[in-house]
């Protein structure tokens, strides 16, 4: 067994989702590399090499990979891809638009989002919004598979010390271009790794008010996510969606404030250790998963939850 | 230009699935089915495109077997100007649907592939990337935005960080997220009319492709249930669990 691991990068620094993707290779078992794709990526390389069980760190640094748009990308793994028995990459926005690319152009199957591994051909992975568990066994001899982050633990990011290997390889294919990037949150916390998050849904009411579960984050040290409804109706920018097409994640502590608990919200947060839900309506769904629930107006309880912290 | 709209039967999303008690898959029997939420978002957005001139003319693509003409049907009176039906009783991959769209896409020549992102019953989100690659076309994904231009578009991201503007080529495959737009209400006259617009039906092994499973479902089950809670009758008993009980916060 031979484990690729694609590493998710910004060209400075190697994206956590990547730590727990190379735990699920080393239960896959074998050799681990990784491949960094990127342009003066060289610090990601040297920090990539840091990490705890890697072999030989890969890296193609080329201005054609600069923003890591899938179809160069793509034509990359699809070179590097023949020498393992595995690739695999984070379930991020960033590996769920190349990965499937690559696999096709392999005619390999993806396994998406795995969240356990039986056996080194054999993969369980949440369908249905998770409300199903599917155990699937590949028989593709490549299994391209996308690792969903939160059933991983994070490698150790030091100890390590592979050797870094630059490679040449991949075809600018100029399908695309990048244009631009608006990121809204300057130094929040991240909600992916965040300990502590306290989402709010359509019962915010507006966007103001979000500034209510800001400050029971910031006592906490925690993160602010949002149901799918908040974010549609322009309370707050997308990438804090919680759910089913949002973000998945489990913190330790998941505080819901003013969210119903639709199938599609539980899906991204029912993993999470402890919930809480606060919500003025005794019969919304999300009580039945959360550990503790709090029947009151948000506008009242939350000031006073600020307040007692 | 054509525009192919990629659409997918699926169980309703209101409907929470029910694993079948032998293991073997989710209980679809008399289950409520739709068309998957993200293909409307991308059927919608062709339909605005025809409007505003930039199309002349838009079919409806599913693989399926079962009831899918009845998701078709519905795509026709969304506004479609007329459908294909590829049939199957197999539950096909995604690697096999984008071989057979991509074999759709080689007889019909359209100037633009829409799919939804994620089909809400396997979550996949690999079909619409997976036939980007076999055409050898461009791609963006999970958009909320597309403006064409020429022979290029420019269409805006949801990616975790934010949001990411890029450029693609046309042709392209764009997958679609749900704030791209709201879909239309369909109107008893539209379904009326529905009716008499065409559905091409193609037997899948007809075209002769490799569309084996490479995956095989061991089992299906339920995940484990959390736990039942308590509830709290005030803010300050609720802190006081969070800290002494759960041990969750200082
Ligand atoms: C294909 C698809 C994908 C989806 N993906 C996602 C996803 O990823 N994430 C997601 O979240 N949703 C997703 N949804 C939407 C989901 O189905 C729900 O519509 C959404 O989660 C509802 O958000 P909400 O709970 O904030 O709003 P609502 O359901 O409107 O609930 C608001 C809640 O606030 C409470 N409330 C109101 N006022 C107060 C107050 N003063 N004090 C206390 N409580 C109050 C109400 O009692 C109510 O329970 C998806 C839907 C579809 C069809
Ligand atoms: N059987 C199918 N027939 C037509 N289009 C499909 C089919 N399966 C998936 N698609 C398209 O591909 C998108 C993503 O599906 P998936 O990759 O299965 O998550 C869907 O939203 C549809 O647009």
């Amino acid at each position: 067994m031979s484990n690729l691991v694609i590493v998710e990068h910004d060209n400075n620094e190697v994206a956590a989702a990547t730590l727990h993707t190379i735990t699920a290779a080393q239960q896959i078992g074998g050799d681990i590399d990784l491949l960094v794709a990127g342009q003066d990526c060289q610090a990601v390389a040297e920090s990539a090499a840091q990490i705890v069980g890697v072999a030989t760190v890969k890296v193609a640094d080329h201005a054609m990979f600069a923003h890591q748009l899938a179809e160069n990308l793509a034509t990359l793994i699809v070179e590097c891809a023949k020498d393992y028995s595995h690739v695999l990459v984070a379930a991020t926005t960033f590996g769920k638009n190349v990965m499937p690319r690559a696999s096709a152009l392999l005619d390999m199957a993806q396994i998406s989002e795995i969240v356990e591994i039986k056996s080194p051909d054999t993969f369980v992975r949440p369908i249905y919004a998770g409300n199903a568990l599917a155990t699937v066994q590949s028989a593709d001899a490549i299994k391209m598979i996308t690792v969903r982050i939160i059933s991983f633990d994070a490698a150790a990011a030091s100890g390590g010390s592979a050797a870094i290997e630059a490679i040449s390889g991949g075809t600018d294919t100029g399908l695309s271009s990048w244009v631009s990037q608006a990121v809204s949150s300057d130094d929040r916390v991240d909600l992916t790794s965040a300990k502590i998050v306290v989402s709010g849904g359509r019962g915010m009411q507006n966007g103001e008010n979000f500034s209510m579960l800001q400050a029971v984050a910031d006592k906490l040290g925690a993160a602010v996510g949002a149901s799918r409804a908040a974010v549609d109706s322009g309370f707050v920018p997308n990438e804090y969606q919680v759910g089913q097409t949002g973000k998945v994640i489990a913190p330790d502590l998941y505080i819901a404030v003013g969210i119903s608990g639709a199938i599609q919200h539980l899906a991204g947060m029912k993993e999470s250790k402890v919930i809480v839900a606060i919500n003025n309506d005794s019969e919304a769904p999300i009580f039945q998963v959360a550990d503790y629930g709090l029947v009151a107006d948000l506008f009242e309880a939350i000031p006073e939850l600020e307040a007692a912290l | 230009m054509k525009i192919l709209v990629c659409v997918k039967r699926v169980l309703d999303p209101q409907v929470k699935a029910r694993v079948k008690a032998d293991g073997s898959g989710v209980d679809l029997a008399n289950a409520k089915m739709t068309m998957n939420p993200f293909d409307e978002n991308a059927l919608e957005e062709a339909l605005r495109l025809r409007e505003a001139g930039s199309a002349d003319e838009l079919i409806v693509v599913s693989v399926g077997g079962g009831k899918t003409e009845e998701t078709l049907r519905h795509g026709l009176a969304m506004g479609a100007d007329r459908a294909i039906y590829v049939m199957t009783d197999e539950v096909l991959e995604p690697l096999a649907i984008a071989k057979v769209l991509k074999s759709i896409v080689d007889s019909e020549a359209p100037g633009l592939v829409l799919a939804g992102k994620q089909a809400i019953d396997d979550d996949s989100n690999q079909t619409a990337q997976m036939l980007a690659a076999l055409l050898g076309w461009s791609q963006s994904t999970f958009i909320s935005d597309f403006k064409l231009d020429g022979d290029s578009a420019t269409t805006i991201r949801e990616v975790d960080a934010g949001l990411e503007t890029i450029t693609v080529k046309m042709p392209a495959v764009i997958s679609v997220d749900l704030r791209l737009n709201e879909p239309r209400y369909v109107k008893l006259p539209d379904v009326m009319k529905a009716k008499r617009k065409p559905m091409d039906k193609i037997e899948l092994d007809s075209l002769g492709l490799d569309t084996a499973q490479r995956l095989t479902i061991l089992e299906v089950v339920e995940p484990e249930a959390r736990a039942a809670g308590v509830i709290v009758n005030s803010v300050a008993e609720l802190v006081d669990k969070l800290r002494n009980e759960a041990k969750v916060i200082k």
